[in-house]
C-alpha cells in the first residue's frame, strides 16, 4: 500500500484514495466542431504505460480534493505531487507529459472552452 | 491410556521447555503427555509419533518433517469448542491442557487410507495431470471436480467458527522494523532500543532467540549464549520504546514499507482471556525495516525421502537441544555440507547412535568434521543415499559412491538399517519479504543459495537471511547495517547524531565451512524409477520426474515449470522446494541455476486465516448500514425491508395474512384512490451554491436551469461524457445563487463526486460550492386525490400556502410546528408533495400526518408500490431502465435535451453518427396476452419464439409488476428499433420448459397518459 502525501492533509495510506486515471485529457469544447474520431479519443483512449505516468488522485476518504501524481508503473515511486491546473516541475514529470499524444490531439487543440454555455 | 514418552531424553537440558509443567492433549482420540513450551510436532515424537498425514495427491504417509513454518506434511486440525480450525502446522502449534488435534486427509484413518491406492496408480498422476485430464471434454469437470474435492480436501473448517471466535485488527507506526529475533535481529534490537528510535521486533515463535535456543554451546560476549540471548530479549522488553512481539508473523512487506502481521494472541492458552483476540492482524507503516528472517534448510532429493523418520538435519538438532526429543534411535545423515555434522554430534551426545554420516563431498575437511571422526562415528564421503525404505516408516536406506555432477551412482549398492534419517542439503535464505517487494536475487556460488541483492536502503537484509551464515559475520553484519540505518534515520529525522562505533558481540562458535557441494537430484542406476519417488516438493506431491516430464513436454521457463507441475505452489509457497526444482530444471535445461531464474514470492510469507483479515468487519459490522429517522415506525408496523445500496428502505406493510402480492395490492389502490405516504428520506440531496451554480447546472443537466424561477422546480436529466443517462432528479431554484439538488437513493454519493470531480478539475472558474445534506432532511412523499385535503389539515392555520400552489413548485412553512420545504412534485402520477423537514422531526412529521390521515384513508405504502406506481406511468428509474448504455433518445426523452444550450455533458457524445443507428434498444412499453401473466425481469424478447437457438434477441425486459389498478400484467423493455415497432406482437422464452409469454408492443405509458390526476 502506498504512502501518499496529500497536499492538503500530509501522508495518507493509499486506501484513503482513489485514482482517477489519466490526467491532463482536456475536454474539447462542443462548439468547437472536432470529427467523431477525434473526439472519441478523447472519450475512449487512455495510456497505460511502462514507468512515469501522470495521473490524477483523489483523497476520497479525507478531504476530498483532486490534485495530479507522477508515478513509476513499475516501480510505484511517486516522483511528483502538483496541484490541478498544473503541469509537472520534474525532469521525468516534463518528459512524460511532453511525449504524450495528447499534445497534439485535435481533442486538445479544441479544448479551449467558449466563456458562457448559453446563446 | 496415555501413552509413554519413549523418546523423551532423561537428561534435562531442553532450552525450551518446562518439565515441571506437564500438558496432557489428544492427538487422533488418543491421549498424550507433553511438558509446557513445546509443540504438538514435538510432544508427538517424544512419544515415537512420525505418521501425522497423508500426502495430498497420492495419500502417501507423512511424517513430521521440520521444525517451524516450513514444514510440508504435519497439518492437523485444531478443535476447540464448537469451532475447529484446520491446517495448522503441528510444528507451530503450541500445546495446552485440553488441546485436541486430528489429522487430515486420511481416509478412515491414517494407518490405513483407502485413498492411497493412487499411489499404486501413480504414472495417473504425472505433472499437468489436471490440465490434461480435466481440459477436455469441459463438461466432464463437473463429473471430476466431486472427486478430486473429496480426494484433495485439505482440511475442513466449523461453520460456529467465527460465532467462536474473535479477530481484531490494529494499526500501528514504527521508524524501525525489525523481522525475526535471532542473533541477527537481536543485535540489530539491541542497538536500536538504546537510540531511542521506535522500535518493533517481530518473531514468529513463541519465544525470542531463533537459532541461539538450538545451537548455543558456546560463548557470546563472555557469557554463555543462551544468557546473553535472555539479558538481550530482557533488556529490550524493559525498553520504552522498544516493542517485543512473539508469535507474530509478518507475512506481508508491500509498498512504502507497509507491513501486515498476524499475532496469535490467545491460540495456545487452554482457556483465553475473554478480553483478548484469537488473533490480532497488525498493520504497520515503518520507515525502515531490518529482515533478519534466518534459512531454511533445504531436503535432498532420492527415491524415498518423503517416508516418516526422514526428516532435515536442523530439526532434528532442534527437537532434541531444544525439547529433549530424540527422534530415532538409529541414524544415518545424509548431507552436502558440514552443518548436518552438528546433528549428528547432537544425536550421539544425547545416546543415539549414529550408524553412518553419508557426505556427498569428496574430501570435506573442517574443525566439526574432525571432532565427529575422533568419536569414530563412520564417514562415508563422496556417497549418497540412493534410496530410502519403509512401509510407514524408514527402515532402511541404500547408500553407494556417487558422481554428483553426472547425478550417477558410482558403485553398486549397500545396505543399511536405521530408524533415522537427517538430511541436509544447504540453506535457503528467507528471502520471501525481499522478493514480495520486488527485490532482487542473486543466487550465490559459494554459499549455493539465493540471496538478496540489497539494493534498497528502505528494508535490508542481514545475518542468514542475506546468506550470512556464520554467527560471527552475522552478528558483525546486523551491528554495522543497523548503525549505518539508524544513522539515516536519524538524519532523516533531524534527531541527534547516534555513536558510530557499536561493538560487536564476540562469539566464540566452532569453525564450520559453509560451502556444500551442488546436489540437486539423486538418481539410481535406473533414474526413471527412482525419480518417481524422489519428492521436490511434500505438499503437493510433485517429483523430480515431474519437472523432467514438464521440461520434455516443452515447459522451460520456472514459471511454467512451477505450474505444470505445481511445485512450490503448495500452502508452504516452497520454502523447502523452491531450490531443489530450479536445480533440477537447471540440470535437465544444462542451464546454471542463475540462468534458470526463481519465481517471485507474494504475500502471505504464510497461511493467514482469513478470520484475521477480516478482523471485526464481520456479520453487522460488515457494511454500515443506514437508517432513516422514521425507521422505528415502519418496524412497529410489519415492514418488510429491502436494501437500497447502505440503506434499509420499507418495502411493503403486510397486514395479518397478507401475501407480498396482496400488500403491494392493497397500498397501490389506496393511493390512487385515497392517499398513500412514501418515507423518501434516503433520496440523495445536494445543496449548490455560489454565483455560478445555475450555469454550473446548465453544463451538467441536459436542460436549462439557469431560466429557472425562485421557488420552481424541474425534473433533470444527468448524463456522462459518452452520452449516457447517469442520474435524475428534481432540482429546485431556493435563490438566485442557491439550488435544491436531488439523486436516486442508490446514485448520491456517485454524483456528488463526479459534480466535485467537473468543479475541481474541468471548472475550477466556476464559484460553486456543492454540500450533501441527504442525512439533513427526513422526507415524506404524500400522494393521491386525498393528498391536498391532508396536507391543508396539517398545515392548520398555516395552510394559506394552498391557495397558490401550482406543480413543479416549493413552499415554506409549517406543519404543526415543524419547519418544512414543501415541493410539489410527483412520481406516481397522482397529486402529490414531497414534505421536507429537519431530519430529527421525520418521526413526529411521519406520525402526524398518519394521525391526521386517518379519516382520508392515509396509507403507508413501501418501495414495491412506488415502482408500480411509477411504472403505471411508464417513469424510468435509473438503474433500471438504464445501465450505462441507454441515451435520453432510448427512452423517448428527447424533449429533455435541450437544442439551446451550446454545451453540456453528454452533448457532443450524442451528436456521434452511431448515435442515429435504428437498432439502438427503446424503451417501450409491453401489454402481455394473458393479463395475470407477469414476464420475469430481465427476461429476453424474440419475435419468433420457434427459431432454432442461440436465438436473435431483441433485448430485455427492465420493468414488470401486475397493476393493480389496470388489473393486466405490464412491462417496460428495452428493444432494438422499439420505438418503431409500436403494436408488434414479441415473445419471452421461458426456462424450464414453459411456454414462451406473447405481449404486445405498446407506449410505455399504462395510465392516466395525459397527466389530469398529476396537475389536479
Ligand atoms: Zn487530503
Amino acid at each position: 500500500m502506498l504512502k501518499i502525501k496529500c497536499p492538503y492533509c500530509g501522508y495518507r495510506n493509499e486506501s484513503e484514495f482513489s485514482c482517477g486515471g489519466e490526467a491532463h485529457i482536456a475536454r474539447p469544447a462542443v462548439s468547437n466542431k472536432i470529427t467523431d474520431s477525434a473526439f472519441c479519443e478523447y472519450l475512449f483512449m487512455r495510456e497505460n504505460p511502462k514507468g512515469v505516468f501522470l495521473e490524477r488522485w483523489c483523497h476520497t476518504s479525507g478531504c476530498r480534493r483532486w490534485f495530479n501524481i507522477a508515478r513509476d508503473t513499475v516501480s510505484h515511486e511517486i516522483y511528483e505531487i502538483y496541484l490541478m491546473g498544473n503541469t509537472p516541475k520534474t525532469v521525468k514529470g516534463k518528459k512524460a507529459y511532453q511525449a504524450n499524444w495528447r499534445r497534439t490531439s485535435k481533442a486538445e487543440a479544441a479544448s479551449k472552452t467558449p466563456k458562457r454555455t448559453k446563446k | 491410556m496415555r501413552h509413554m514418552q519413549s523418546h523423551r531424553l532423561e537428561t534435562n537440558n531442553g532450552t525450551s521447555i518446562n518439565r515441571k509443567k506437564p500438558v496432557h492433549f489428544k492427538f487422533d482420540r488418543k491421549e498424550f503427555t507433553g511438558f509446557e513450551g513445546e509443540t504438538l510436532a514435538s510432544a508427538l515424537l517424544a512419544h515415537g509419533v512420525h505418521l501425522v498425514g497423508r500426502s495430498f495427491k497420492y495419500h502417501r504417509p507423512r511424517g513430521i518433517f521440520g521444525i517451524g513454518s516450513e514444514e510440508p506434511n504435519a497439518l492437523v486440525r485444531v478443535i476447540k469448542g464448537a469451532s475447529a480450525e484446520p491446517n495448522l502446522k503441528a510444528t507451530q502449534i503450541e500445546i495446552y491442557d485440553g488441546l485436541i488435534a486430528e489429522s487430515q486427509n486420511r481416509f478412515p484413518n491414517l494407518k490405513f487410507d483407502i485413498l492411497s491406492i493412487n499411489n499404486l496408480f501413480s504414472h495417473f498422476f504425472p505433472a499437468g495431470f489436471y490440465y490434461k485430464t480435466f481440459m477436455w471434454p469441459s463438461s466432464f469437470w463437473m463429473l471430476y471436480e466431486k472427486f478430486i474435492r473429496r480426494a484433495a480436501g485439505l482440511g475442513k473448517i466449523s461453520k460456529k467458527h467465527l460465532e467462536q471466535n474473535r479477530y481484531e485488527h490494529k494499526y500501528f507506526h514504527c521508524e524501525l522494523l525489525i523481522i525475526g529475533g535471532g542473533a541477527a535481529g537481536l543485535q540489530a534490537a539491541s542497538i536500536a532500543a538504546q537510540t531511542g528510535v521506535r522500535v518493533i521486533i517481530a518473531d514468529e515463535q513463541h519465544e525470542l532467540g531463533g537459532w541461539l535456543l538450538t545451537d548455543n554451546n558456546f560463548n557470546i560476549d563472555e557469557k554463555p549464549a543462551l544468557n546473553w540471548v535472555r539479558d538481550t530479549v530482557e533488556k529490550l522488553k524493559s525498553a520504552p520504546n522498544v516493542t517485543c512481539l512473539n508469535r507474530t508473523t509478518v507475512f506481508a512487506n508491500m509498498d512504502d514499507n507497509f507491513t501486515i502481521m498476524a499475532e496469535r494472541v490467545t491460540e495456545h492458552l487452554s482457556r483465553p482471556f475473554a478480553h483478548l483476540p484469537k488473533q490480532r492482524l497488525w498493520k504497520i507503516r515503518a520507515t525502515k525495516i531490518i529482515l533478519a528472517t534466518g534459512a531454511i534448510e533445504r531436503p535432498l532429493v532420492f527415491s524415498g525421502n518423503d517416508l516418516p523418520g526422514i526428516m532435515l538435519s536442523s530439526a532434528i538438532r532442534s527437537y532434541i537441544k531444544r525439547y529433549d526429543v530424540l527422534p530415532g534411535t538409529r541414524a544415518i545423515i545424509f548431507t552436502n555440507n558440514d552443518d548436518a555434522y552438528f546433528t549428528a554430534l547432537a544425536i550421539y551426545e544425547a545416546g543415539g547412535f549414529v550408524r553412518c554420516i553419508v557426505d556427498l563431498r569428496e574430501n570435506p575437511k573442517s574443525q566439526i568434521i574432525t571432532t565427529i571422526r575422533k568419536l569414530g562415528i563412520n564417514v562415508k564421503t563422496g556417497h549418497a543415499v540412493i534410496a530410502a525404505h519403509g512401509s510407514r516408516h524408514i527402515s532402511s536406506v541404500d547408500i553407494a559412491a556417487y558422481d554428483s555432477e553426472a547425478q550417477a551412482p558410482l558403485s553398486s549398492i549397500s545396505h543399511m538399517d536405521c530408524n533415522l534419517l537427517a538430511m541436509s542439503g544447504g540453506l535457503n535464505p528467507v528471502v520471501h519479504l525481499h522478493s514480495q517487494r520486488k527485490g532482487k536475487l542473486i543466487w550465490d556460488e559459494r554459499t549455493l543459495c539465493y540471496r538478496p541483492d540489497n539494493r534498497s536502503d528502505e528494508w535490508i537484509s542481514v545475518g542468514s537471511a542475506n546468506g550470512t551464515f556464520q554467527l560471527k559475520k552475522a552478528l558483525n553484519e546486523a551491528t554495522k547495517k543497523t548503525t549505518i540505518t539508524i544513522s539515516k534515520l536519524l538524519k532523516e529525522n533531524k534527531k541527534s547524531k547516534i555513536q558510530k562505533n557499536n561493538s560487536v558481540p564476540n562469539s566464540e562458535e566452532k569453525q564450520q565451512n559453509w560451502a556444500p557441494t551442488p546436489a540437486w537430484l539423486i538418481q539410481s542406476a535406473q533414474p526413471h524409477i527412482s525419480n518417481k519417488t524422489a519428492f521436490v516438493d511434500f505438499q503437493n506431491d510433485s517429483t523430480a520426474l515431474d519437472i523432467k516430464l514438464a521440461v520434455r513436454e516443452g515447459f522451460h521457463s520456472i514459471e511454467h515449470v512451477k505450474r505444470y507441475t505445481t511445485t512450490g505452489m503448495a500452502t508452504d509457497q516452497g520454502k523447502t522446494s523452491n531450490v531443489n526444482a530450479i536445480g533440477i530444471l537447471a540440470g535437465s535445461l544444462k542451464k546454471s541455476i542463475a540462468q534458470t531464474g526463481i519465481t517471485t514470492f507474494r504475500p502471505p510469507y504464510t497461511p493467514t486465516s482469513l478470520g484475521v483479515i477480516a478482523g471485526r468487519n464481520i456479520g453487522n459490522l460488515f457494511d454500515p448500514l443506514r437508517k432513516t429517522r422514521i425507521h422505528s415506525w415502519h418496524q412497529s408496523n410489519g415492514a418488510k425491508f429491502e436494501h437500497v445500496g447502505q440503506w434499509a428502505r420499507a418495502w411493503y406493510y403486510p397486514q395479518e395474512g397478507e401475501s407480498f402480492h396482496q400488500a403491494v395490492t392493497r397500498e397501490v389502490y389506496a393511493t390512487r384512490n385515497y392517499a398513500g405516504v412514501l418515507d423518501a428520506s434516503t433520496l440523495g440531496k445536494i445543496e449548490v451554491k455560489g454565483p455560478d451554480s445555475a450555469e454550473f447546472l446548465d453544463r451538467v443537466y441536459t436542460n436549462e436551469f439557469s431560466n429557472l424561477a425562485i421557488g420552481k422546480a424541474k425534473y433533470g436529466l444527468m448524463l456522462k461524457e459518452d452520452g449516457m443517462v447517469f442520474d435524475d432528479g428534481v432540482t429546485t431554484r431556493l435563490a438566485e445563487d442557491h439550488f435544491f439538488m436531488t439523486t436516486t437513493t442508490g446514485g448520491a454519493a456517485g454524483v456528488l463526486g463526479w459534480l466535485e470531480e467537473l468543479l475541481q478539475t474541468e471548472w475550477r472558474d466556476l464559484k460553486v460550492y456543492l454540500t450533501s445534506v441527504t442525512e439533513q432532511w427526513s422526507v415524506a412523499s404524500l400522494s393521491g386525490p386525498n393528498s391536498r385535503a391532508i396536507l391543508e389539515a396539517c398545515l392548520g392555520k398555516d395552510n394559506n400556502i394552498m391557495h397558490d400552489f401550482p406543480f413543479m413548485t416549493m413552499k415554506n412553512s409549517f406543519i404543526n410546528g415543524i419547519p418544512a420545504r414543501i415541493f410539489r412534485i410527483s412520481f406516481t402520477g397522482e397529486m402529490a408533495f414531497e414534505i421536507n423537514v429537519p431530519a430529527r422531526y421525520g418521526l413526529a412529521l411521519w406520525s402526524h400526518l398518519m394521525q391526521i390521515g386517518e379519516e382520508f384513508k392515509l396509507t403507508a405504502y413501501g418501495t414495491e408500490a412506488m415502482h408500480v406506481l411509477r411504472a403505471e406511468k411508464g417513469f424510468i428509474i435509473v438503474g433500471q431502465e438504464t445501465d450505462g448504455s441507454v441515451t435520453p433518445y432510448d427512452l423517448g426523452m428527447n424533449w429533455i435535451v435541450s437544442k439551446k444550450k451550446s454545451d453540456f455533458i453528454g452533448k457532443r457524445a450524442l451528436e456521434r453518427g452511431s448515435m442515429d443507428e435504428p437498432q439502438r434498444k427503446q424503451l417501450v412499453g409491453l401489454l402481455t396476452t394473458d393479463p395475470q401473466k407477469v414476464i420475469p425481469e430481465g427476461a429476453h424478447a424474440v419475435l419468433n419464439p420457434n427459431q432454432e437457438a442461440p436465438m436473435e434477441m431483441l433485448g430485455h425486459v427492465s420493468s414488470s409488476y401486475y397493476s393493480p389498478n389496470l388489473k393486466h400484467s405490464i412491462a417496460l423493455a428495452l428493444l432494438k428499433g422499439g420505438s418503431n415497432r409500436k403494436g408488434q406482437t414479441v415473445y419471452i422464452p421461458m426456462l424450464d420448459g414453459q411456454e414462451p409469454i406473447e405481449a404486445k408492443i405498446v407506449e410505455p405509458i399504462f395510465f392516466d397518459k395525459k397527466g389530469d390526476r398529476l396537475r389536479g
